[in-house]
């Protein structure tokens, strides 16, 4: 499996005080830690536990996940822009690794 | 009295419901991916009963068509960039990739598989995208063909096939015996098999539009494959082929055997006009 690579699209500028739409997406495999291999072993769980996003240090959305959630994680949510700024994304894997992406974002 | 008359009304309401043709037309909307039309209509070529070609997403629900119109949201663009990994990957004993030859395939691959199945003279067969591909691994790369529907096949097929994305497909059946090829997909499109005794055309021809219990049945175009389906990913054209068989009830041919080759050399000239849409979603 390819490592991990997240994706996210949100407008490049916006009125302030504009409600935008931010899409993320991660390619994982979310392993569930419920199904077993050929020989009848636990295939060890591996998943996307905890997903984040700030906006210039603040927190906008964060969840934890769980197995059930499917193969390459999808959220979608809305952010109210005040001002330009950066928005940090933040994916965190059961093995300890941890996947960010920033976007800028130009408030007019 | 009155309650009786009732019961009788409602009884007649249900049968007539039940009688009339379960029937779910194609939408009448364009397909719009990342705000560039592409052609989901096109005029039927000639020996079709159809007046027009009409691309599986036009059958599709809303959701699912949405799905397919940002590439964002489109699950299938995952295999895109997976494959474009394996293009750039070296593999085989001549310490070759895609990418060794054909460079970037924005610019090489462009276009390249609207014009698939080819004729292949060494071969004296039609030649698909994955045979292609499994051609210059063995020829140029040193490196062994693709088990079918490996990861990488299928990821490399639908990258190479995205490049196309938007391409109106057209066939050159001069090639070779191509013509002879399609003569013969023809046969297997309008033969019947298996237990249910079913033909291609039985579904996708005599019955496009209608439902089939859940299923809505398009025309079972080739144009999206390898498509990106909700219920079991991404999924090759010989795979779906294999699939549509089995539900017959029938002896299922192996992957890029001669009758299925000849089945997407025809079905394929069927979608002739349509564009390139891999990778497509569908249900």
């Amino acid at each position: 499996m390819a490592t991990p690579k997240p994706r996210v699209k949100l407008p490049k500028s916006a009125a302030a005080g504009e409600v935008i739409t931010i899409k993320t997406l991660i390619s994982h495999e979310m392993e569930s830690g419920q199904r077993k291999d050929k020989d009848g072993n636990t295939i060890p769980r591996k998943i996307i536990n905890k997903f984040t996003c700030e906006f210039n240090g603040a927190p906008v959305f964060s969840c934890d996940i769980d197995p059930a959630v499917s193969a390459n994680p999808y959220f979608e949510f809305n952010a109210k822009v005040n001002e330009g700024g950066t928005f940090k994304f933040t994916w965190v894997d059961d093995d300890g690794s941890v996947y960010t992406d920033e976007q800028k974002i130009d408030v007019k | 009295m009155r309650n009786k008359f009732a019961a009788v009304a409602f009884g007649v309401a249900m049968a007539s419901a039940a009688l009339s043709p379960a029937t779910a037309d194609p939408v009448d909307e364009k397909l719009v991916i990342d705000d560039v039309e592409i052609v989901s209509r096109a005029k039927a070529p000639e020996g079709l009963p159809f007046d027009e070609v009409l691309s599986g997403w036009l059958y599709r629900e809303a959701e699912t068509r949405a799905l397919e119109e940002d590439s964002f949201e489109n699950p299938g663009m995952l295999a895109v960039e997976r494959g474009e990994e394996v293009w750039n990957t070296v593999d085989g004993s001549q310490g070759k990739s895609c990418a060794s030859c054909h460079n970037d395939a924005a610019e090489t691959m462009k276009g390249i598989a609207a014009n698939y199945p080819k004729w292949d003279v060494d071969a004296k067969r039609p030649i698909n995208i994955e045979l292609q591909i499994d051609k210059c691994r063995i020829e140029n790369m040193g490196a062994e063909a693709y088990k079918f529907n490996a990861e990488e096949q299928v990821a490399l097929t639908t990258y190479i096939k995205h490049q196309s994305l938007g391409a109106p497909v057209s066939l050159d059946l001069t090639q070779g015996e191509l013509q002879s090829w399609w003569d013969r997909g023809k046969d297997v499109y309008y033969t019947r098999t298996g237990q249910l005794n079913l033909a291609c055309a039985s579904c996708h021809e005599a019955n496009a539009g209608k439902m089939i219990r859940a299923d809505h049945l398009s025309q079972g175009q080739a144009n999206g494959f390898p498509t990106y389906r909700l219920k079991d990913g991404l999924v090759s054209l010989h795979q779906r082929f294999r699939g549509c068989v089995r539900d017959t009830r029938a002896e299922t041919p192996k992957a890029f055997s001669d009758d299925l080759m000849a089945l997407e050399l025809y079905v394929t000239w069927r979608g002739t006009g349509l564009a390139v849409e891999t990778p497509a979603v569908r249900h």
